[in-house]
């Protein structure tokens, strides 16, 4: 619990991102290469990207719904709440594009690069936080609630 | 067969328990977070602070190493300069991850937790990544 803040996690956010650095550092210190979900799954689907192998990319992403789902089973469910079907493929469709273009993600720049001090990624990731933020006060100025 | 698709394994693995324990998953946390100027949720600063902890650790294993643990050598990114595309293609990113409060990672993790839903911005995401390719050809 958070003084001031009684909707934020921040126990189990220093957990989890604690866990995505421990599987970051398996992929550099396993593999030598950046965990960035972007890059990878445009490997993993034949589109270029990541230099690592088709199967390892492939089995990264496998994994990414096999995680989450041992922690929805372990937890008995966890809350999600998404967004109907058009602002769904607007973002998509958004968020690969500009994730091509841009060399990278919250994964790739935020994680990997920004830890090791990457101009690039630092300024990718000031970017994209910048657009997000407002992104959502816009939408929000506009009274667009997306969410169920 | 080779143990490299097997650590990837692991790591996307890890990679999407860490997202789900963290909130991730939950696109109303991630928008919470966004909404700076609303009714901000600091959550994910929580989950990048944890993250980047543990990475810059990892980064200070790296000079040390002479090779990765199951690959021949390092393969990582080089470049330093600032260019349109970066920060156009960040900004383009930016605003797709406000409008659903997702990004790739969350993408795919969710397809464990709300398939349909995760399954149309996962789908619109590779239209995505096929139209950057079919306008600029291989890079």
């Amino acid at each position: 619990m958070l003084p001031g803040f009684p909707d934020a996690a921040p126990l189990d956010g220093l957990v989890g991102g604690a866990l995505i650095g421990v599987a970051a550092a398996i992929m550099l210190l396993g593999l030598g290469r950046i965990a960035g979900v972007s890059g990878i799954a445009a490997k993993a689907v034949g589109l270029g990207g990541s230099g690592m192998d088709r199967t390892s990319a492939l089995a990264f992403i496998i994994g990414l719904p096999l995680g989450a789902m041992l922690i929805a089973v372990a937890r008995g469910g966890v809350e999600a709440s998404f967004a109907g079907p058009v602002p769904l493929i607007i973002a998509g469709l958004l968020v690969g594009i500009g994730t091509r273009i841009g060399s990278g993600c919250t994964s790739g720049h935020g994680v990997c690069g920004m830890s090791r001090l990457s101009v690039r990624s630092i300024v990718a990731t000031l970017t994209f936080m910048a657009a997000g933020i407002a992104t959502v006060a816009i939408m929000n100025a506009l009274g667009l609630e997306v969410l169920s | 067969m080779s143990t490299r698709p097997l650590v990837a394994l692991a790591g996307g693995t890890v990679f999407g328990a860490g997202l789900t324990v963290g909130g991730m998953t939950d696109p109303a946390r991630v928008r919470g977070f966004l909404d700076l100027f609303g009714d901000w949720d600091p959550t994910l600063a929580f989950v990048m602070g944890g993250a980047l902890v543990v990475m810059a650790i990892a980064w200070r294993i790296v000079p040390g190493m002479a090779r990765p643990l199951f690959e021949d050598g390092f393969h990582l990114p080089t470049r330093s300069d600032l260019d349109g595309r970066l920060i156009s293609g960040a900004a383009l990113f930016g605003i797709g991850w406000g409008v659903a409060g997702l990004c790739p990672g969350p993408g795919f993790a969710a397809l464990a937790i709300a398939p349909a839903d995760a399954a149309i911005f996962v789908i619109a995401m590779l239209a995505g990544f096929v139209l950057v390719r079919l306008t600029e050809g291989k890079r």
